[in-house]
């Protein structure tokens, strides 16, 4: 517990903190392009990319370990990963423009036949006698454990710069969000922004590969944006909150993992940015479980204070047609008490 | 702007368009103005448009022009490829054959003067945006896409929120206005453009009545501030009463040119193809009357 809160204030070591700050601007970065992605309804593009890596690390690992006798380089593993995550958004693209299959459909069937074909990639490299294959697994839920601090480095500052171009182009990711039809007549080139936008999500995938490993990475860039759109009603608002969550969630996520090396650094990410959307959920002003109710409440009282005092008026009304003098008075009497009780419960 | 010596005298002035309010008085409050018949330099000029989806054109060899400052109304049963002729001409569904040219000139060239709005149906009002940021959007161009938006652009997006009567609602999620409201949102995206052609997608479809007078207001105001507009539209019964030009469509074109020579009981039964009753032309025929005595 000591070292965690250590670890959280970026005092347990150098390497600590700079995995910790590392993790951070991935976060933030993934989540940025995550709210595009998720305003676009492509999320799940995400996880397609993220599975995609799986055979195109695993070649390039193998490649690396027939050649220097170590696979474990990060920068060539990068290469390989995009390569295969650039086939696997071209097979998903494909199948949905040439077949009658949506996208949903498309996703998912590239995203297990790559993953399957990873997966049997793997097996192959587990009975590989060099290259030291302890380190492959590692991408497949994520570990800071025992990064190299120039594998830190390429991190950091490969999600900065994803950062910036998202801030760059986060007008006309957002104009292509809400109307492509308009952008396209205002003289945006909207398949160029979409494809800047697929662009940048998958370097950011492939960058947090190593932090947030290939399985969950996806979770970085779908919860932090929907936990922000709790929290606003206005998309330039809702990406800087929604990198906000994410840089938290990494944050945590990796002081928490740096303590116990058997604690895998993405699952537990993950599980820092789905508590911080539950009480997201729960206390947010506008869109939050309690805030709605209690609204509703209130709304519900107003209802029946407004009927009640309807009610009376008909009433009363009832009475003076009936012409009975005493009933009359009796009924008049008694609506202007529901009318005074309905007005004080409003 | 020969034209505007011709009306200009009898035409009541319309009231301020930053006063304008959904009220339902003052929607036919000055009359249309006469048109000028020329195809040069036309707001929007048509020729030979094809359009396909599949192996079946949905627009077969259309041959059209806008006059300049006319209100033109694009009528046609469902599925006529009213739309489509809209997007289409706007590159937003590729053509397979013919040229369309704005004031003479290709769409990429004179972009700014043309203001679209499209049909409200088309986007998603659950994104996360208030009227201000779908209004300021139609200032993205000019804004530059790296720079922030300044004070002056805010003050234009204030301006069209004013005019078309939302000022107060500027603030609000775009979800949470009404139908009319929305529809009037994308107005002012377009007016903030400060365009001269406004081509809209069934800007009436599910406003009610106070919001349909509030945008045919706002229309015949820039119409008589010179500016030309093209609706595809659905309701038969308001075409005299709205619009002063007329495209015929079902596929093909059936005919076009002023809706007092265009708009007759034949033009439509060949339009509609016998989907109109007789009850419907009688009715059509007692607007024409009425029309055409006022």
């Amino acid at each position: 517990m000591d070292q965690f809160f250590r670890a959280l204030i970026l005092s347990a070591g150098y390497n600590t903190a700079l995995v910790c700050i590392g993790a951070t601007i991935l976060g933030a970065s993934a989540a940025a392009i995550g709210t595009f992605v998720l305003l676009r309804k492509r999320s799940l593009v995400s996880d397609a990319i993220s599975h995609s890596t799986l055979p195109g690390l695993a070649i390039a690992f193998m490649i690396q370990a027939v050649v220097t006798g170590d696979g474990r380089f990060m920068p060539v593993l990068l290469i390989g990963a995009t390569l295969s995550a650039v086939v696997g958004l071209f097979a998903v693209q494909w199948i949905t423009s040439r077949t009658r299959l949506h996208e949903d459909a498309a996703i998912g069937s590239v995203l297990s036949v790559f993953f399957g074909l990873g997966i049997v990639l793997l097996t192959v490299i587990q009975t590989m006698n060099t290259g030291k294959q302890a380190g492959i697994a590692s991408y497949l839920l994520g570990s800071t454990a025992g990064m190299l601090m120039s594998e830190v480095q390429t991190i950091a500052v490969a999600s900065l710069i994803v950062g910036v171009l998202i801030f760059f182009y986060r007008r006309q990711f957002t104009i292509v969000c809400f109307d492509p039809d308009y952008a396209s007549v205002s003289g945006y080139d909207v398949q160029r922004i979409d494809l800047i936008m697929m662009a940048l999500l998958l370097a950011i995938t492939v960058i947090g590969l190593k932090v947030a490993g290939l399985i969950l990475i996806v979770a970085l860039t779908i919860i932090p944006p929907v936990t922000a759109r709790l929290w606003t009603d206005r998309s330039a608002i809702m990406v800087y909150i929604s990198a906000l969550f994410g840089g938290l969630s990494a944050y945590i996520g990796a002081a928490i993992s740096s303590v116990d090396y058997g604690l895998p650094t993405g699952a537990v990410i993950v599980l820092v940015a789905f508590s911080l959307f539950i009480l997201s959920l729960l206390f947010s002003p506008n869109r939050g479980v309690f805030a709605v109710a209690l609204r509703r409440r209130r709304s519900i009282a107003e209802l029946r204070a407004l009927s009640a005092a309807a009610a009376a008026k008909a009433n009363a009304g009832k009475a003076v047609e009936s012409g009975s003098s005493y009933e009359d008075r009796a009924s008049v009497n008694h609506g202007t008490a529901t009318r005074q009780a309905a007005e004080a419960a409003s | 702007m020969v034209e505007a010596n011709s009306g200009i005298g009898r035409r009541a002035q319309p009231k301020s368009l930053f006063e304008s309010s959904a009220s339902s008085e003052g929607a036919a409050d000055f009359e249309l103005p006469e048109v000028v018949n020329e195809e040069e330099g036309s707001p929007m000029s048509v020729s030979d448009l094809t359009v396909t989806y599949t192996d079946k054109p949905v627009l077969d060899s259309i041959d059209f022009y806008v006059p300049r400052r006319s209100m033109t109304a694009i009528i046609g049963p469902n599925g006529a490829g009213k739309s489509t002729l809209i997007k289409a001409a706007l590159n937003i569904v590729p053509k397979l054959s013919g040229t369309v040219t704005f004031f003479g000139r290709p769409y990429a060239e004179v972009r700014e003067r043309v203001a679209y709005v499209p049909q409200r149906a088309s986007v998603d009002w659950d994104f996360p945006a208030t009227a201000l940021d779908i209004v300021m959007m139609g200032l993205y161009r000019q804004i530059g896409p790296f720079k922030f938006p300044k004070r002056e652009h805010k003050d234009l997006a204030f301006d069209a929120l004013r005019k078309v009567g939302l000022r107060k609602f500027s603030g609000r999620q775009i979800g949470q206005l009404s139908g009319g409201q929305q529809q009037r949102v994308f107005l002012a995206r377009a007016l903030v453009q400060g365009a001269d052609l406004y081509i809209m997608d069934e800007p009436f479809a599910g406003v009610d009545a106070a919001t349909e007078a509030a945008i045919v207001e706002i229309l015949k105001t820039l119409n008589y501030e010179g500016k030309t507009v093209v609706c595809v539209h659905h309701d038969l019964s308001t075409v005299p009463q709205y619009f002063n030009h007329l495209l015929l469509i079902n596929g093909e074109k059936i005919a076009d040119g002023p809706v007092s020579t265009t708009f007759t009981p034949g033009n439509l039964q060949a339009t509609y193809g016998g989907r109109l009753g007789t009850a419907q032309l009688d009715e059509m025929s007692a607007i024409l009357a009425a029309s055409s005595s006022r």
